[in-house]
């Protein structure tokens, strides 16, 4: 049977040691993607991945990733929302894998809103 | 939905809305037999009976904040226009069970697609729900249970975004292998 083994586990680890460190402190930067049946079926998932990607190479140990259900705007997915201290909860619209880059390197990391594919200030 | 591992990741979120804290996804695959199944269970709080009969109805939902739910609608509609059919268990307290079966080689039936990328998903946007995913090709199996990589992990968490990249990419590679090794190109 093939099992995702310790070796494999033991090699991720050595992949990742270097890379990383606790993450155990406080968010401050809370990324939400909405992963309702709409969601789903209009590239969420694509969207989670390039986060994930972008979040790997970043190394912030300040940004936290949600999936959350859907939020009512069904026709604007996928939807991702951001809430940050600095600034109110963003809501951005018909995202894709290269917009979330972009809004991960501006918004997130740099704290410039996105306007061009924002839907709503919350 | 293009590809099933998208109604896959659908289902699972209902279970975790459901209040489900660990998640059992299972695909069966058998070429032989000509059969395609995809199980998903949950230990959430499940259903009344009275709910169950109607299930496939897309206007019968919990959600509050709409009144129609797609989700199992759209994946029994998925199954059944593959010779293959839904089926959905669930009793209060115990969690559901939602079945949905295929003709492998039905002309209609979608690509399975990235499961790596559904359950990656899964994992890093659910911190504190466990996943376990078993897939069989032709008899050979590939699991994988969150729940022993959590206690194998030691200082590293699976909500790191750099462990579950590289976790992301061994299941890519140990399915492409349980693939390979039936002489089939890729799911």
């Amino acid at each position: 049977m093939a099992k995702l083994t310790i070796d494999d586990l033991k090699k991720i680890k050595e992949k990742t040691a270097k890379e990383t460190s606790l993450r155990d402190g406080p968010a401050s930067i809370k990324v939400t993607v909405h992963m309702g049946t709409c969601g789903i079926a209009a590239g969420a998932r694509d969207v989670m991945s390039a986060l994930m990607e972008e979040m790997a190479t970043a190394d912030r140990q300040d940004i936290r990733v949600v999936a959350a259900g859907c939020m009512g705007m069904c026709s604007s997915e996928p939807n991702v929302t951001i809430e940050s201290e600095s600034s109110e909860p963003i809501v951005y619209k018909l995202m894709d894998a290269n917009k979330m880059r972009q809004v991960f390197k501006r918004h997130v990391l740099l704290g410039e809103v996105q306007t061009d594919f924002a839907l709503a200030k919350m | 939905m293009r590809e099933l591992s998208l109604h896959i990741l659908d289902v699972v979120e209902n279970g975790i809305t459901a209040g489900g804290n660990c998640i059992w996804i299972e695909v069966k695959e058998d070429r032989k037999a000509d059969q395609f199944k995809i199980v998903i269970r949950d230990n959430g709080r499940g259903m009344p009976v009275e709910k169950l009969q109607n299930i496939n109805d897309p206007f019968v939902t919990s959600r509050t904040t709409r009144r129609v739910g797609l989700g199992l609608s759209l994946l029994a509609a998925a199954a059944e226009r593959c010779e293959g059919a839904l089926r959905v268990d669930a009793e209060p307290g115990k969690g559901t069970e939602v079945e949905a079966t295929f003709r492998h080689g039905h002309i209609d039936r979608a690509p399975l697609g990235d499961m790596a990328a559904t359950v990656t998903t899964l994992i890093i946007g659910n911190p504190g729900i466990d996943f376990v995913y078993s897939h069989w090709i032709d008899g050979k199996e590939f699991s994988l249970d969150t729940r022993e990589i959590r206690a194998e992990m030691e200082d590293l968490s699976l909500s790191d975004p750099v462990v579950v990249h590289h976790l992301a990419e061994s299941i890519r590679s140990s399915l492409k292998e349980l693939a390979s090794k039936q002489g089939l190109s890729g799911p």
